[in-house]
């Protein structure tokens, strides 16, 4: 143990060996089960094989984790039960160092927000050390009868569990500690990774986790977030304070790849590439994500308060450039070893001016785009410092930026509607671009001040019944404006004039994020979606194409945040979006590591299979048809008239495309008239999408679907069996059918 | 600082500069094995060999590359993690690999032996003043 440690030596309550198998070809063949007992400190510890079928048709990653946690719960297991779990793994990329994006997994669990599966990734040395020690997944199930620290020894071929000593569960005091409690010394620091979560697990459904990694340049932990659906809530639920992985050695063919030269030469092709033209692109290694700011802004995409407004006079307050002065430059970003792209950025030497750690000269991790703008404009807030203080303190506490951001926006625009008052928020004037106030909302929520702050902390769809009920406000204004769809809320773009978008953020398993499709430019703003056929097209292949990258252990930014410079030459439309060549190193490094090859047709086939299953699995959960597809009104078009004079020609003429004249109707009539035929827009775009992707009008798959996908096993088709029901085919291929009797 | 200064004029292309630095760090006579690459270019003889710039030194995500008491730039491969970002950063494409010898890259670290081996004298290993 180090010294400069504040916490007290840790109880050992139990302690296991295992033998650990070598991986190959990308994977161990074995996964990890945790068991906490119920609350009685009955501890259970097993490996458990890999089948083959679990290989063929779950991939890794994401597919492990819903197939895992399938096997774990039952039909009406929620999401504080005992039997739910959450499970994290890599997939046949991760741990791989010559390939940008190697080191990422998936955490799987039952939700507290959405009540149905989450999965959300998360960059940082866990899942790579996890599988170094043995490990394509983790499991970890039950619950502790005590705070307790759940530690992996990769070294030692151990796991432990530790009564955790730590008075203190915020994320950046835990991390830090753990670092140095496991260490040898300061440099054995980058040999552990934990995941921890924060004080607002504790009463927020927006709880997120923090994974770690040691900077050795900086001397400094950083954290990377799997933020997203409330994973953070499960573990502390569970009674875990953080569970802590160490891995000393490692070499760069721990995979031990069917042919190592392969990922080498496309690795160090796009580093190459990287090094060459990242300044003149993305600029990731300057600003990150946040490099998004104001091309946002310029195409009316960036949300400001509360997506009503795409763009702020005030942009170059919280613009790329703002923010590159802000980052520390020339540092070795990567959140693993070997990402050149090195968005990871971070600013140093940050005083915090608010909360419990005031006065505190610390790093902040970020801001990334999403909270750049969730926890920035969408607060009608332009003000950088004020953001990455926000940050901190939304990684410190475990909160998700995004849900943060969208929920207190969701709340101001109800404060200024007067919805709620003052005596409801308990003294707090929620106007937007109120700094201090808004400030303190965070803390409090993170704190579970009040009955207030607890209820928004739950999320809008919760949020919104609380507020009916003791503050008499109006739950149908409230839920046009609530960017929320399956519990979850929308991430930080506005999608209102792109169709696809519609599709990209709530037609999605999950619910309105942005990692299953992204598609404002390719349809609203280059045209090239013009049918529904051409825009379901899309919104298949692109959610099953960035879903591959779930089940891989792989970072999806290096995939197009970085392009060859011939790419818009040499292809065009959709094939250029899809970056061929680069697809084509992903299907070449598969197939260099699991010596099987892949084609862009399997690549697709493998997402297909899990994405399916990911459906179901919200079918049986009770969720997982059309009638949790919904698009709030905010989601379509403008719903007050200050939103649609801020754009009256625009708007005016869109109502012309639907052949009606806005001449002499009011704002207001106007505004109901373009929602009426969005409407019937949307509802033609989810007949389109189902129908591609395989599944009935209700949005469940069908029996011909999972048949071949390889899907059909008997408790999924006695499922299936159950809710589709006749009136819910399609008429086409009743017609079919008849036309073939 | 120790630095290989290089005299393409001078070359002959005979490659006997790569033959050693092969042998000597690998044991096999392969031009993908040497440090030193001598490229034919419409008729003129390239050199391309590292120059100990150091630019890769900050790009390292584990610090493996740092410079030795005589200036030099090494590659500790006990902390390298062989990510090739070097490779990849080297303002000069000098930093190589081959998976089928090692996962880590590998570079001209001025030891001087190809210059002993060139029959023209078109390498010499200098000292030069430290930047």
């Amino acid at each position: 143990m180090m010294k400069n440690i504040e916490m007290q030596p840790m109880k050992l309550l139990a302690d296991w060996s295992f033998k650990p198998k070598k991986i190959n070809r990308g994977y161990s063949g074995e996964t990890l089960y945790i068991g906490l007992g119920k609350k009685d400190g009955n501890y259970i510890f097993e490996q458990r094989p890999v089948s083959d079928d679990m290989i063929e048709k779950f991939t890794g990653g994401r597919g492990f984790g819903l197939r895992l946690l399938w096997n774990a719960v039952r039909n009406d297991t929620k999401w504080n039960d005992p039997e739910n779990e959450i499970v994290i793994a890599g997939g046949p990329f991760c741990g791989i160092t010559q390939y940008p994006g190697a080191g990422k997994c998936y955490s799987v669990f039952l939700s507290p927000a959405t009540k149905q599966t989450y999965n959300s990734n998360a960059g940082g040395y866990f899942a790579p050390f996890l599988k170094f020690a043995g490990f394509d997944a983790m499991e970890l199930q039950g619950k502790a009868d005590r705070d307790v620290v759940v530690f992996i020894d990769g070294d030692n071929d151990k796991v432990q569990i530790f009564e955790s000593t730590l008075n203190d569960i915020n994320a950046y005091y835990v991390s830090e500690e753990l670092h140095k409690y496991f260490a040898k010394d300061e440099a054995d620091q980058r040999t552990i990774s934990v995941i921890s979560t924060g004080e607002a697990s504790r009463t927020s459904y927006w709880s997120g986790m923090n994974f770690s990694f040691y900077d050795s340049r900086r001397k400094a932990v950083r954290l990377k977030q799997a933020g997203r659906g409330g994973g953070g809530t499960v573990l502390r639920d569970k009674g875990v304070v953080a569970l802590v992985v160490k891995r000393t050695h490692f070499t760069g063919s721990e995979n031990n790849p069917a042919d190592l030269s392969v990922i080498q030469k496309a690795g160090a092709s796009l580093h190459k590439r990287i090094h060459d033209h990242d300044d003149e692109q993305c600029r990731m290694r300057a600003v990150g994500t946040a490099h998004l700011t104001e091309i946002m802004n310029d195409y009316h995409l960036l949300p400001v308060n509360n997506y009503k407004f795409g763009r702020h006079k005030d942009i170059d307050n919280i613009s790329s450039w703002t923010y590159t002065k802000h980052f520390t430059q020339g540092m070795a970003d990567g959140c693993w070893y070997g990402c050149s792209l090195a968005c990871a950025k971070a600013v140093d030497h940050f005083q915090l001016q608010t909360g419990p750690c005031r006065g505190k000269e610390v790093i902040v991790d970020g801001p990334e785009y999403e909270t750049a703008a969730g926890l920035g404009s969408n607060l009608g807030i332009f003000d950088a410092v004020w953001t990455i203080e926000a940050n901190f303190y939304a990684d410190h506490y475990a909160l998700d930026t995004i849900s943060l951001g969208t929920g207190i926006a969701w709340a101001c625009e109800c404060y200024e509607l007067g919805l709620i008052n003052k005596k409801n928020t308990h003294g707090l004037e929620l106007t937007f671009g109120n700094k201090e106030d808004l400030m303190e909302l965070i803390h409090r929520i993170a704190h579970g001040a009040d009955d207030f702050a607890v209820a928004l902390g739950r999320g809008i769809a919760e949020a919104k019944v609380y507020f009916h009920e003791h503050y008499g406000a109006d739950l149908d204004v409230m839920t046009k404006i609530g960017m929320e769809c399956q519990g979850l809320e929308a991430s930080e773009y506005r999608c209102q004039e792109s169709i696809a978008q519609w599709g990209g953020y709530f037609l999605t398993l999950k619910g309105p994020q942005h990692d299953e499709a992204w598609l404002i430019f390719m349809d609203m703003v280059n045209k090239q979606l013009p049918s529904y056929e051409d825009k379901a097209e899309a919104l298949f292949f692109f959610p099953n194409f960035r879903l591959w990258f779930s089940l891989q252990g792989l970072c999806k930014l290096p995939w197009n945040d970085i392009e060859p410079t011939d790419n818009g030459l040499k292809y065009k439309g959709i094939e250029a979006a899809k970056i061929p060549e680069h697809l084509q190193n992903y299907l070449d490094i598969y197939g260099a590591i699991t010596g099987k090859p892949l084609t862009q047709e399997g690549l697709i086939e493998q997402s297909e299979k899990v994405y399916n299953f990911e459906r179901i699995f919200n079918l049986r959960m009770g969720r997982g048809t059309s009638a949790y597809h919904i698009a709030p009104d905010r989601g379509l078009g403008p719903v007050w008239e200050d939103e649609w004079d801020a754009r009256a020609e625009y708007f005016d003429s869109k109502l012309e495309e639907f052949g009606s004249d806005p001449k002499g109707r009011s704002v207001k009539e106007k505004i109901e008239l373009l929602q009426k035929y969005r409407r019937v827009q949307w509802e033609e775009l989810k007949a389109a999408v189902y129908r591609r992707r395989g599944w009935n009008r209700n949005g469940i798959p069908t029996i011909a679907t999972v048949k071949r996908l390889g899907l059909d096993y008997p408790d999924v088709v006695a499922l299936l069996e159950k809710h589709l029901r006749p009136e819910d085919e399609w008429e086409s291929s009743v017609t079919e059918m008849k036309a073939k009797a | 600082m120790k630095v290989l200064q290089v005299m393409a004029e001078k070359c002959v292309q005979c490659r006997e500069c790569m033959s050693a630095c092969a042998k000597v760090y690998f044991k096999e006579d392969s031009p993908n094995f040497s440090r030193i690459k001598v490229i034919d270019k419409t008729g003129f003889a390239n050199l391309n060999v590292c120059s100990q710039c150091g630019a890769c030194i900050g790009v390292c995500p584990t610090e493996a590359l740092e410079r030795d008491a005589g200036g030099v730039v090494q590659l500790r491969k006990n902390k390298c993690t062989s990510c090739l970002m070097c490779v990849g950063f080297c303002p000069s494409a000098s930093m190589f690999f081959d998976g089928s010898k090692q996962s880590e890259p590998f570079k001209c670290i001025a030891c001087g032996i190809c210059a002993k081996n060139c029959p023209v004298g078109a390498l010499v290993l200098m000292n030069v003043p430290n930047n």
